[in-house]
């Protein structure tokens, strides 16, 4: 090694390396993660919440009538549907397929809006009120916090359609239209326990 | 991973007039937007980093002239000094302050300055998100500080127990204030955290796997994910209380089938935590100032690493253990009472390692390391006195008195605040390129280490009297009266050292002497580039080849070649090994960030008044979001020169993939 020329240097030469990468090896994918699993955490503690208070009266629900489950469960097929159209967009875009994620992440935003109308209707089946009594505000809490998540990402993904429409499509572009099928998996599983929790616990506890 | 590139290693000249035409062009493409506008659109780290750890200072000093002011209304029996509102105000506003807007931010504010200096990367991982997150901080905590001079703050303690914070015994605003300073900091400390890990994990320097990460990086990549774990826990207690002060839900009201005591336990799963978030980062300053010293690599390193990630995971096994005056089953006591001592096992496997260390290696005592040295012995007796306090019995007797109000400042100012104060001394050559005065320094410590102890070793005894925390003052005929005045004059000296630290701190910005690269000698990268580091932090990527980054430096050390410096290319790694992987764009500065968090923080406080904030801010937020998103000059020639690319070279992908890429 000290034999080596003065006037060189060793080098690490990255050049030829991606400048673009999907899944765990890019930072797009630790950023969305990392908010995936804080907000699973408040999943967690809002479920473990509704389980402790459960434990504070005899009657679950204290004084009020089940929730109805015609919108909840129309709600989860649909978000539950709605993973096909996520998975094949996110698909198209690992293949830099323009075409199909433009026709994808449409129809993906089509199912998050009709999922986001169907909440309206949930708010009204739900037979209480969130200042009824503890169990109301738990459940109220649970669904708008869920609510919120598929807002958000019904709104991000209507951004994502239109830059994928206007462009500019760099390969980089194309790594936020896969992690955003990514995101929306995330708040599809989470609506299974809510959804159970919120539905069938009253009628099971 | 067929497609999986590997760099190339090879052997070429670089002039020195190549490196001056790279360092202008680097300066070029890294730089820190100018003016007033520019001022509000920095994403550089270091730049954040020192607004964020100054910011942190300033709310220091207003939370420590409450406490100057607690100990003047307590110096002597029936004082009238401060009444009893403003005394709850003050002590509220102290506790809140020094925990959510002093200790856990300027944690993180270091990790935000050093830790890509650390690992020998460019900047941060979404810098931008690092720019809102401090806006966020500082608005929140300029709101407290404003309510705090309007004679309006929350008076319910830092902890905000319901049934006093709810509804019922707390009218008015002021615990609403409370909740959304909560609120506020979560959001900036849960941005940042995610930064860290991500800018952890994935932007080393090629060589650096994770089993030669400096410790303070471990010590940052384990609180990053304790606040992760640990912060939405208070997220939503905070949100409960609003949503029971606000709109009438009741979580926390027995009578509708709601309960008190679920505050306590949401509030501690995260306040155990908190703790630890505060001192872990601490552990990771005293190692590397410890290594500094003594010029040697810290003793026991595999064992020090898993002593930081166990404390990470043992201190969220803890919470119960301040609520053992609730009257929870003994059962469950027991088994926190266990973990309670259960902790003491990795911090005093460090503290060996510690003394291990130091044992053969020379210790320099430069004002830095007197900090660490007055560490070890405050810490040790606050630790001794926390494992009393985890006994049951013994807990019942002393709780809510001054023993506990002793024993978490030894802990908290003993494990972060002596610490921290020598990361300064220590860092500061690195951040401003000037060196602290050493002999300031030394009486700085001494005027700190004689008045923190005068000031709340009597509080252990006072506790024992009987004396309960929080009340604004005391009859005569208690017996308090000597050991609260003698507590009340070490408070002074504690003010002194303060007052002296500013002073050396802006003696030194101006008049200190010029620092050099690496004045203490020591082994992190950050010591390899010049003080204060340049915009772009390293002329080349380092490579490194051992533990001790640059102690363990071969004369022909690699460098890194192949990043583009006329747009802020930096190099990805993978977790384990630091292998190149690939090579990521960091976004230029924004003024959207800023803009975002104006209309954030504007929601929050809104919302403190009306729930129709709510739907007022959407559109704000999102105009802001977007427009933080939205793509910018760079991304169409980014896309242009894809292009352009595709046209000369073979596609990576098969070509019935291809078909509708582009026109």
């Amino acid at each position: 090694m000290n034999a080596q020329p003065q006037d060189t240097r060793r080098v690490l030469d990255v050049a030829a390396l991606p400048r673009h990468a999907f899944g765990h090896q890019g930072l797009i994918w630790w950023g969305t993660t990392g908010f995936m699993v804080i907000e699973g955490s408040m999943f967690v503690i809002v479920l473990i919440v509704y389980f402790y208070l459960r434990l504070q009266v005899r009657d679950w629900p204290p004084s009020l009538p089940d929730p109805g489950l015609f919108y909840g469960t129309a709600n989860l097929v649909t978000v539950l549907v709605s993973v096909l159209p996520a998975y094949i967009a996110k698909q198209k875009a690992e293949a830099f397929d323009l075409a199909g994620v433009r026709l994808w992440l449409g129809v993906l935003v089509l199912f998050g809006l009709v999922a986001v109308g169907l909440r309206f209707f949930e708010y009204f089946t739900l037979n209480c009120r969130w200042d009824d009594n503890a169990y109301g505000s738990i459940v109220w809490t649970l669904l708008s916090l869920h609510t919120l998540h598929v807002a958000t990402d019904v709104g991000d993904s209507i951004v994502l359609l239109t830059l994928a429409f206007v462009g500019p499509n760099s390969k980089k572009r194309f790594v936020d239209y896969s992690e955003n099928s990514l995101y929306w998996y995330f708040i599809v599983a989470w609506w299974i326990p809510i959804y159970l929790t919120i539905y069938f616990m009253p009628r099971w506890l | 991973m067929s497609d999986f590139v590997h760099p190339i290693e090879r052997r070429i000249t670089i002039t020195l007039a190549d490196e001056e035409r790279l360092r202008r062009q680097l300066a070029e493409t890294w730089y820190v937007p100018r003016g007033i506008l520019g001022w509000f659109s920095v994403t550089d780290h270091k730049t954040i980093g020192k607004r964020y750890i100054t910011t942190a200072f300033g709310f220091f000093i207003f939370a420590g002239i409450l406490a100057a002011l607690m100990r003047i209304q307590l110096a002597v029996p029936n004082n009238h000094f401060v009444g009893p509102d403003l005394y709850n105000q003050i002590f509220t506003v102290h506790g809140t302050m020094m925990m959510f807007l002093f200790a856990v931010p300027v944690m993180e504010a270091l990790g935000v300055y050093l830790v890509p200096l650390m690992i020998g990367t460019r900047s941060i991982a979404f810098p931008r998100l690092n720019a809102f997150s401090y806006y966020v901080y500082l608005f929140g905590g300029v709101m407290l500080v404003v309510t705090m001079l309007l004679n309006t703050a929350p008076d319910v303690g830092w902890f905000s127990y319901v049934p006093l914070a709810g509804p019922d015994y707390a009218p008015g605003k002021r615990a609403d204030f409370w909740a959304q300073l909560i609120t506020f900091t979560e959001v900036a400390a849960l941005a940042v955290s995610v930064e860290l890990v991500a800018t952890i994990f994935k932007a080393r320097a090629p060589g650096m796997s994770l089993n030669r990460m400096p410790l303070f990086v471990w010590s940052m990549l384990v609180t990053a994910f304790m606040v992760i774990f640990a912060m939405p826990s208070i997220v939503t207690s905070s949100s409960f209380l609003l949503l029971d002060r606000l709109v009438g839900t009741h979580f926390y009201n027995p009578a509708e089938g709601g309960d008190a005591l679920l505050w306590q336990h949401l509030f501690w799963f995260f306040g155990h935590p908190e703790v630890y978030i505060i001192f872990v980062p601490a552990l990771g300053i005293v190692s590397s100032i410890i290594s500094a010293f003594t010029w040697r690599p810290i003793f026991g390193y595999p064992a020090m690493v898993m002593s930081l990630v166990a404390t990470g995971f043992i201190g969220f096994g803890l919470w119960v253990h301040h609520m053992f005056a609730t009257g929870l089953p003994a059962l469950g006591l027991e088994y926190f009472t266990a973990a309670s001592i259960v902790i003491a096992i990795p911090t005093g496997v460090q503290i060996f390692c510690w003394i291990a260390s130091l044992w053969r290696g020379r210790p320099r005592f430069h004002t830095p390391m007197l900090f660490v040295a007055g560490f070890f012995g405050i810490f040790v007796l606050g630790g001794l006195s926390g494992v009393t306090l985890a006994s049951v019995p013994f807990d019942l007797q002393v709780h809510d008195s001054y023993y506990v109000v002793a024993h978490f400042h030894y802990v908290l100012l003993g494990g972060a605040v002596f610490p921290l104060i020598g990361g300064i001394y220590f860092w500061f050559p690195k951040m401003t390129g000037r060196m602290m005065d050493d002999s300031l320094g030394k009486i700085n410590f001494w005027l700190l280490f004689i008045g923190f102890n005068v000031t709340f070793f009597p509080m252990h005894i006072l506790g024992f009297e009987g004396m309960p925390r929080r009340v604004y003052t005391y009859p005569d005929n208690m017996g308090w009266a000597t050991l609260n005045l003698i507590s009340s004059l070490g408070a002074l000296l504690l003010v002194l050292g303060g007052a002296l630290f500013v002073y050396n701190v802006v003696r030194s910005y101006v008049w200190g002497l010029a620092a050099g690269d690496n004045p203490w000698g020591a082994e992190t990268l950050e010591w390899s580039t010049s003080s204060p580091p340049p915009v772009y932090n390293f002329l080349h990527q380092p490579v490194v080849e051992g533990r001790c980054a640059l102690w363990d430096r071969s004369a022909d050390a690699p460098v890194v070649t192949g990043i583009r410096s006329d747009i802020r290319e930096v190099l990805i790694t993978d977790v384990m090994d630091a292998e190149p992987v690939t090579v990521a764009e960091y976004p230029e500065p924004s003024i959207w960030p800023f803009l975002c968090a104006v209309v954030t923080s504007g929601f929050f406080i809104g919302s403190i008044f009306t729930p129709w904030a709510v739907p007022v801010f959407v559109a704000p937020i999102s105009i802001t979001l977007i427009g933080w998103f939205w793509p910018k000059q760079r991304d169409r020639e980014r896309a242009m020169e894809e292009q352009a690319e595709e046209g000369q070279t073979p596609p990576a992908r098969p070509l019935k993939e291809m078909r509708e890429v582009r026109a």
